[in-house]
């Protein structure tokens, strides 16, 4: 596999979209072919050299080439977009749609990355070695496809609306996960390591979610049925099995419905309410924080 | 003397009410009474004739003072700015005529620029919705005609749209429903004990920001199944109850506000409340309206629909229209200094916005056109002040029912002043010739000013 590797030499002004990084896009070109490539800042078109010190080759095919982007892209979009084949390394931090409609081939983002990380996934692994911003592996605005295949892994914490209208693949999350996982799945299978919030599982269709953490508010509409032994990114474990969600549609195999799964650790009796209780006592105490005058502020 | 100017459409709230009677001086200059409209109806009105109105635009000095500039000057600043932008926010449009918006749009796609309008911070989430699960809608006049189960969720219109109540929702004796709002249930959901929320039949007081738990209990409801003992603060045999009596309504609605589109969830919260309607015609007619705010923000969905196919937020940057909410909105365009001017016409981002948005705003080159004055106006370098659409000027707006109307002049605007879409309509040709092109198809400016 050859090694192409773009190491960004100036930060733009406002933001960069930069598709063409992709080893689709950079197979089997020379290095000033690779220079001429375009960027787009607002509606201004530069060139990929511009900004980019570019040095290694590509491989003839997509499958034999490997980018590396160094220094700091932080503000640059669409890295890993629509790729295919071959394997991407993100070396900071990355801006929006990191892997997104992604059908094959490996990421690997060494930072943070900012949200729809895998919009519309089809294929490939995306690794997110930080944490990662909203709708990862969710659907595009309108569509009701989204991630529906391939595999995201996040070591740190994702924001809301991950998985949003999923219907394929798998996502794992290692830390917590903010608001609506799996909100509309249809299909495939999220595990969240750590905590989440509220809203797990809204609406959904089909589909399986793992949570091993707390969850704040569980939605109304799941009810438990039994416990089971799983198996969770390799480990073997007995969690509580919850269908859901009662209030949406679902269709039926032999008369019965297939309602999506959600797994949660299984709680003892009167927990549910002691977690209710820690939690309004949180909230009060964070709104407390939040009005209290800063300190050393003299009182008017 | 004095004369009446009748049916006159009120450019204030979605509502846009169409009954209004203005008298006005002999010689059309003044406005002297207004009939029919709420206080705040009335005041927009009553205020356009304002003795320290602002006539001229005005450019903002170095030291924070003001110097009037020839409207010649203010379209020379606006078109350069928007011209030289790498990215311009064109902001605002939800308080103007669509025949201004569709220049304004015009300009923006010349320019390369995003367009986005007050459903940003408004119902902007019920758009996402919209596109995501459709919408079982209808208009206005059905529900006074024919609804018997009202339900306000997130909204008090008795502050935020005072007409609605009395004209459309509750009070009036419409053809099926002779018995006014003695034939009506009235349902309200809000965390606060609002002034709607003590006028209705059953009022749902629920946990803040549970509002998406509440609809998919109500659903889980509908379909017969269990429910825990509390969801959102709200007993399960009431929420049972809330249940039968909407699956037990002749025509039912449910009207929308604020409480839902900008809180926990957002557009899920509008998802869900639609999928509630939905399932709710299983057993009965349900509607569902977005209570929409400024009086044209629906004609502004309805003109960018039109010409690019998105709502709001629409990036133009790159030469075709790109929409994904979290990326092109104008707060997040702020928030992540995506954008190098800020074009505002027809709204207060100034009023509106997080403080650390304004802030950007303020140091970012700027126009505002406003006829008043207003934080925006504050902090833009330039304010161009225009005539009153609705006022002094007519023009298309669409209702929160997506009916459009026609607002009528009723006053002459101050001498020498310009409309939203002759100023608009001066800034595109300008821009078109310092971007090489003329927009194709559009009316010159001369046409516009019907000279």
């Amino acid at each position: 596999m050859e090694t192409v590797t773009l190491t960004i030499k100036k930060a733009p002004t406002l933001y960069l979209e930069a598709e063409a990084t992709t080893p689709d896009a950079l197979a089997g070109k020379s290095l000033d072919q690779i220079r001429a490539l375009p960027v787009y800042m607002g509606n201004e078109e530069f060139t990929l050299g511009e900004f980019f010190e570019i040095a290694g080759a590509p491989g003839a095919t997509a499958a034999d080439t490997r980018v590396v982007v160094k220094g700091d892209v932080s503000r640059v979009k669409y890295l890993g977009m629509k790729m295919s084949a071959g394997e991407l390394v993100i070396e900071s931090n990355a801006d929006m749609y990191v892997g997104a409609w992604m059908t094959g081939g490996t990421i690997t983002a060494k930072g943070n990355v900012d949200s729809f990380a895998g919009t519309g996934m089809k294929g490939g692994e995306l690794t997110i070695m930080g944490n990662a911003g909203n709708y990862i592996g969710s659907a595009y605005r309108g569509d009701w496809r989204g991630m529906q295949g391939g595999r995201i892994r996040v070591k740190g914490n994702v924001g809301s609306d991950t998985g949003y209208f999923m219907n394929g693949g798998e996502i794992v999350i290692e830390g917590n996960a903010d608001v609506h996982v799996g909100t509309h799945a249809e299909g495939g299978k999220i595990v969240i390591k750590g905590n989440a919030k509220s809203r797990l599982g809204g609406q959904m269709v089909e589909g399986t979610i793992v949570l091993l953490g707390t969850v704040d508010v569980m939605m109304p509409g799941f009810k438990y049925v039994r416990d089971e032994e799983i198996e969770v990114d390799g480990e073997k474990m007995t969690l509580s099995l919850y269908v859901g969600d009662l209030g949406e549609r679902h269709r039926k195999r032999k008369g019965e419905p297939i309602y999506g799964k959600l797994y949660l650790r299984p709680v003892k009796a009167g927990e549910d309410a002691a977690a209710r209780e820690a939690r309004l006592a949180r909230a009060r105490e964070a709104k407390k924080a939040r009005f209290a005058p800063p300190e050393g502020s003299a009182s008017a | 003397m004095a004369k009446t100017v009748t049916d006159v459409i009120c450019p204030f709230c979605g509502t846009l009410c169409d009954d209004l009677e203005v008298q006005v001086s002999d010689d059309g200059t003044k406005i002297l009474e207004v009939y029919n409209a709420c206080a705040i109806g009335a005041e927009k009105f009553l205020h356009s004739q304002a003795k320290d109105r602002i006539t001229r635009p005005r450019m903002q000095q170095e030291d924070g003072s003001y110097k009037e500039v020839s409207y010649d000057d203010a379209i020379e600043y606006t078109a350069q700015m928007l011209a030289n932008a790498k990215k311009p926010l064109m902001y605002g449009w939800s308080s103007t005529s669509c025949e201004a918006q569709s220049v304004g749009h015009e300009i923006a796609e010349t320019v390369g620029g995003v367009v986005d309008n007050t459903a940003t911070v408004c119902h902007g989430s019920s758009l996402i919705a919209i596109q995501d699960v459709g919408i079982p809608s209808c208009t206005l006049g059905e529900i006074k005609n024919r609804a018997d189960v009202v339900v306000f969720w997130g909204c008090n219109p008795s502050h935020a749209h005072p007409r609605h109540l009395s004209r459309y929702s509750i009070f009036p004796r419409g053809f099926f429903t002779g018995k006014g709002h003695k034939g009506r249930k009235m349902i309200v959901v809000d965390p606060r004990n609002t002034d709607t929320m003590k006028m209705a039949d059953i009022g749902l007081q629920l946990e803040q920001g549970r509002d998406y738990e509440l609809l998919s209990a109500l659903r889980v409801a509908f379909r017969g199944e269990d429910l825990p003992d509390v969801v959102a603060g709200i007993s399960k045999e009431r929420i049972f109850e809330a249940a039968e009596v909407l699956k037990n309504a002749r025509f039912g609605v449910i009207f929308f506000g604020m409480g839902v589109t900008q809180t926990l969830g957002k557009n899920h919260n509008i998802d869900e409340a639609i999928m509630v309607t939905k399932d709710l015609n299983e057993f009965t007619k349900f509607s569902i309206i977005a209570m929409r705010g400024h009086y044209n923000v629906t004609g502004s969905g309805a003109v960018l629909g039109w010409q690019f196919g998105f709502p709001f937020a629409t990036d133009l940057s790159r030469g075709f229209a790109r929409y994904n909410p979290g990326e092109t909105t104008s707060n997040d365009l702020l928030r992540r200094d995506e954008v190098d001017a800020v074009f505002v016409l027809g709204s207060d981002p100034g009023a509106h916005f997080p403080i650390s948005s304004v802030r950007k705003i303020a140091r970012l080159p700027s126009v505002a056109v406003d006829p008043h004055i207003t934080p925006t106006t504050e902090i833009s370098k330039l304010h161009v002040p225009v005539a009153f659409v609705g006022v002094e000027v007519g023009g298309c707006c669409y209702r929160m029912d997506n009916g459009p109307s026609e607002s009528r002049k009723v006053v002459e605007p101050p001498e020498g002043m310009m409309t939203d879409a002759e100023f608009l309509s001066r800034v595109r040709d300008r821009v078109g010739e310092l971007k090489g092109k003329a927009p194709v198809g559009s009316p010159s400016t001369a046409q516009v000013q019907g000279a």
